[in-house]
């Protein structure tokens, strides 16, 4: 039952993710004074784009054929340990985050690899870029979550969620920068603006678009949504650690509901400060990412001091 | 000495301030860009009347409310809005200030930090740590703010050091001893309200004088004469 | 308890009537009644406390006791004859077109202002308050620093203005912290009053009074001059108008001085050890030092004198850090003559710049030639600051060094060599300023030397005798600070 509820929980984690970016790109539409598509506008996509026949070029290995499911797979994997409605599941064993970041470098490094496989210009370019950002990004990210982990004495994620809510209402000093570091990141992680633009092919200064610009048909659709599935796992991840309430700690039908609604309420707020952000920033220059990321670091820093110093017992 | 848990959610709230308040004094530092850098002081500004109106509230201190009130207007309004003018008129808006040793001026901050926690560790026999990183934390925002004027040349980052040093101040006042009292705080704030308008006349004195506010440029006077 | 009241109104009133009237023909003179109101104010306030011993206001917001009172009545005297001085002075500047209207109307105008903040640090009992006429002391005279707007004074004005501002920041952090030591043992609103500070203060925690003596010491020292916070002040008397050069030098320095002294009588109150003393020991002789050796080197007359200045407060600083009745009779009796002799020296500085056209020393020659008067002043002036008997200096500057001997006997040495250096410094430029030809096109000014006049005989009589009221009302203001009495 617990098991067949885990399951349940990964299976809405696919499903909802194209949602969530059609509410991003709605949001942002009219934001920026244009008429919106329609929230749904993803699913219709992705079904679009697996009907269609890929095109795979001559030059291409096995690898860039057999990419596109291991990405997918992998980050589906990476959301089975993200705990999205409800917190005492059976995954929760394995539910660490060290081994979500591993599960997102597993996905990137065969992403890179797939770019640089068919050997146009744009592939390898856009995967060098990719390589350099997540360099800078991970330490970051590390960084912000292991002040969390010292707060909690845990590195799994479910069992520091229970304990943020088992605390009540604390204002960590240490959270805050945590909290900015982890969106920092989130943002260059999920190829965001200003680190990068999701909404064009045509940019010198691409990034993800640039390593999967000779993918197409269904090939293309499961990177899409593996790229989607990431964005509401960032999502997920930031609400749920931060502002974990709501979130199903019993398991009855009734917590579900009110863990799902929390959920999306909780993701639906994000996404509209997201647009915000897209909308009111600029794209930033490829070489000032770095600068963008070591303040994200020093903020993850900046957190763990303030734990240490200003929390920690004496 | 307890974990943060057991302390109160004021206390809490007033140690995320503390941190907050810390980390625009180095975003500050490694500013160039002047209306950055002013957005930036304003934000502090803002940081600090909800200290004060935190502190006002759950202290139930009615006086605290008028600091507060008072902080808002001189310091998120009208000295942000003063420099914010200035620099436009000077068009200046553009200009990033090439900062030299930006990474040391850093790690120089951060030395500052842990300073000011040297000096005033004394303090923690007599009274709580959290006392410690109130004050600590407000000594170092001054510090920093005597670093930026150090780092930046131009008169209106060094105006904003200044006034992020009465920042300092202050949040050492609504902290440690929960404000002044009621007639000193006013004679603090009218000090740095004509302190403001000053700076003001005297951007218009330097800028006349050596038609820049490159404060480099003010280098006619020296301890012994060449 | 009325005189404190009139003593702080008048400037008030003078504020305002000179930033509302506009300029006028005679208000150098206006000017000068205000200060003369003012003096007679404080005289009679002195005589009240002479008769009845300290005086504090009813709500306790006045304090006015043997040590405060003496500077009150110094300051109001030397506000006067530097106004005195002021008015064909500023009537010159503008008679040669470097001043307009407007400009000594601000001056007037602020000059009360400067007044008035001079007698607030000193009538204050709230260190809160202090703080706030100190940073204002500051506020009015950034202006008239810069008076003559030329790039210099422009540059000198806004090193004044930074360097005292981010100094007096330190105070107020020290004042933030004196006051949390005094909250801790309770009544919120009247825990800043020194008064109730001085009662309460065995009982204030010594840990944190010793860090908030040091934050005081640094802020109020960036206004003294010490060493190494001094450098706006050698800008700041060069490049303002000379009367203002002189009621900083005179009363500025004092004041900061003051509030440093007040800070350690609690201090030493509060803890055991002698932390407060050596750290203005320490200071003090740093600070005399650097600036004897730098008097050397300087070609501005003004800046010379500041210097001078810097030396002297040094010296103060030094002796009111050893503590003990003999030093502090000779640190009060230091600041007396010290601030008479240099204002009057300003003032014929000031001519003799006027003279000269110029406040370069290799320009200015042959003082005594073209006006005799000029001449002498400047001449006695610096044979007084330099601390030749019979002058008032060489008393004070003797019983300095009676009291370093006595206490710190390796010290004297250093102090021997410091005066020796300074007096060496301030001649060989003295000299041929003084003596030597008279310089063509240089011919004499109208000179008011009245002021000069009186300062100097003062001095000389505080030299050759001590006059029995004053010996009285030093030795009370020593044994308040000090705890016992010098003679």
């Amino acid at each position: 039952m617990n098991w067949l509820i885990a399951v349940l929980q990964t299976t809405l984690f696919v499903i909802l993710a194209p949602l969530l970016a059609g509410w991003v790109k709605c949001c942002k539409c009219r934001l920026q004074n244009r008429k919106a598509p329609s929230v749904f506008q993803p699913y219709r996509d992705l079904l679009k784009l697996t009907y269609k026949q890929p095109v795979v070029s001559e030059q291409a290995s096995w690898l860039f054929i057999k990419a596109p499911y291991i990405i997918f797979s992998a980050t589906v994997l990476a959301a089975t340990v993200v705990p999205l409605i409800a917190v005492d599941l059976p995954t929760s064993a394995t539910a660490d985050v060290i081994v979500m970041v591993g599960f997102f470098a597993f996905a990137r490094f065969f992403l890179a690899l797939a770019g640089l496989d068919v050997g146009t210009a744009f592939g390898g370019m856009g995967s060098s870029r990719e390589m350099t950002i997540s360099s800078l990004a991970e330490p970051a990210m590390l960084m912000a979550i292991f002040t969390l982990t010292m707060a909690a004495s845990t590195t799994n994620l479910s069992f520091a969620i229970a304990h943020v809510l088992n605390e009540g209402l604390v204002l960590r000093p240490s959270f805050v920068f945590a909290l900015a570091a982890l969106i920092l990141v989130a943002i260059a992680e999920t190829g965001r603006i200003p680190v990068d633009n999701p909404a064009t092919h045509l940019e010198l200064t691409m990034i993800h678009e640039a390593m999967i610009l000779e993918y197409s048909g269904r090939h293309l659709a499961l990177i899409e949504w593996a790229s989607q599935l990431k964005l509401m796992l960032y999502g997920v991840l930031i609400a749920n650690i931060f502002f974990p309430w709501g979130i199903a700690e019993t398991l009855s039908l009734e917590a579900f509901g009110y863990g799902l609604l929390a959920i999306m309420g909780k993701l639906a707020v994000l996404a509209m400060f997201l647009a915000i952000a897209e909308t009111l920033v600029a794209k930033m220059r490829l070489f000032r990412v770095q600068e963008y990321l070591s303040f994200a670091y020093l903020l993850g820093l900046l957190g763990m001091l303030s734990h240490i110093i200003l929390e920690a017992s004496r | 000495m307890m974990n943060i848990e057991q302390l109160d959610f004021y206390t809490q709230a007033i140690l995320s301030m503390a941190a907050l308040v810390g980390l625009t004094s180095f975003l500050m530092l490694g500013q160039g860009r002047l209306l950055r850098l002013i957005f930036v002081f304003a934000l502090q500004g803002f940081l600090l009347t909800l200290t004060t109106v935190l502190a006002a509230y759950s202290l139930d201190s009615h006086h605290l409310y008028i600091s507060a009130v008072l902080t808002l207007l001189l310091k998120v309004i009208f000295i942000p809005w003063m420099l914010r003018r200035q620099v436009l008129k000077m068009a200046m808006h553009r200009d990033i200030e090439a900062l030299k040793n930006n990474t040391a001026v850093m790690m120089g901050g951060a030395s500052l930090m842990v300073f000011s926690y040297y000096v005033l560790h004394p303090i923690v026999q007599s009274s709580s740590v959290v006392m410690l990183n109130a004050l600590a934390v407000s000594l170092s925002v001054m510090l920093l703010g005597m670093l930026l004027m150090i780092s930046h040349r131009q008169a209106i980052a060094h105006v904003v050091g200044f006034m992020s040093i009465e920042n300092g101040l202050f949040f050492a006042a609504i902290v440690a001893t929960n404000g002044m009292p009621m007639v000193v705080e006013l004679g603090i704030a009218f000090d740095v309200l004509v302190a403001a308008v000053l700076f003001g006349i005297f951007f218009l004195h330097i800028r006349t004088s050596i038609d820049s506010l490159d404060v480099d440029l003010l280098n006619k006077l020296n301890e012994v004469d060449k | 308890m009325i005189a404190v009241y009139l003593v702080l109104l008048i400037p008030l009133v003078g504020i305002l009537y000179f930033a509302l009237s506009g300029h006028r023909e005679d208000s150098g003179k206006i000017n000068v009644r205000f200060n003369g109101i003012t003096l007679l104010a404080t005289i009679w306030l002195a005589i009240n406390v002479l008769n009845q011993g300290t005086i504090i206001s009813t709500d306790k917001v006045f304090l006015i006791d043997p040590f405060n009172v003496y500077l009150i009545v110094l300051t109001a005297f030397v506000g006067f004859t530097t106004s005195i001085f002021s008015s064909p002075y500023m009537a010159h500047e503008k008679a040669i077109g470097k001043l307009s209207d407007g400009r000594l109307k601000l001056y007037h105008s602020m000059f009360q202002g400067f007044m008035l903040a001079m007698y607030l640090v000193l009538t204050t009992n709230n260190m809160g308050i202090m703080w706030v006429a100190m940073e204002g002391a500051t506020l009015a005279t950034v202006l008239l620093v810069s008076l003559y707007r030329t790039p210099e004074s422009i540059e000198a004005a806004w090193k004044y203005f930074i360097l005292c501002g981010v100094g007096i920041a330190q105070a107020l952090f020290g004042t933030i912290l004196l006051y949390y030591a005094a909250v801790q043992i309770g009544d919120g609103e009247n825990a800043l009053l020194w008064s109730v500070l001085y009662e309460n203060a065995d009982q204030l925690n010594p840990e944190i009074l010793n860090i908030a003596f040091v934050f005081l010491l640094i802020g109020y020292g960036t206004k003294i001059g010490l060493v190494p916070l001094h450098n706006w002040l050698p800008d700041a008397h060069s490049e303002g108008p000379t009367p203002m050069s002189a009621v900083l030098s005179g009363l500025l320095l004092n004041d900061a001085l003051y509030a440093v002294v007040r800070s350690k009588m609690l201090v030493d109150r509060a803890t055991d050890s002698n932390m407060a003393g050596y750290l203005m020991m320490g200071f003090g002789l740093l600070s005399f030092l650097v600036a004897a050796i730098l008097l050397h080197r300087q070609k501005d007359i003004k800046r010379l004198f500041s210097y001078s200045s810097i030396e002297h407060m040094g010296l103060m600083t030094f002796a009111f850090g050893i503590g003990g009745p003999l030093a502090t009779f000779a640190a009060l009796l230091h600041m007396t003559v010290h601030s008479l002799t240099k204002s009057a020296i300003f003032v014929t500085v000031g001519y003799a710049a006027q003279l000269a056209g110029t406040q370069r020393i290799d320009q200015i020659r042959g003082l005594i030639k073209t006006q005799p008067k000029i001449g002498w002043g400047l001449l006695i002036g610096t044979i007084s600051i330099a601390g030749f008997p019979p002058f008032g200096v060489f008393t004070s500057e003797f019983l300095m060094l009676l009291a370093t001997m006595h206490s710190y006997p390796w010290l004297a040495p250093l102090l021997l060599l410091g005066i020796g250096i300074a007096f060496a410094g301030l001649f060989r430029h003295i000299q041929p300023m003084v003596y030597g030809d008279k310089p063509e096109g240089q011919n004499p000014i109208k000179a008011n030397l009245w002021p000069v006049t009186i300062h100097l005989a003062l001095v000389l009589w505080l030299g050759l005798a001590i006059p029995g009221f004053l010996a009285h009302w030093f030795s009370q203001a020593t044994l308040f600070i000090s705890g016992s009495t010098p003679l």
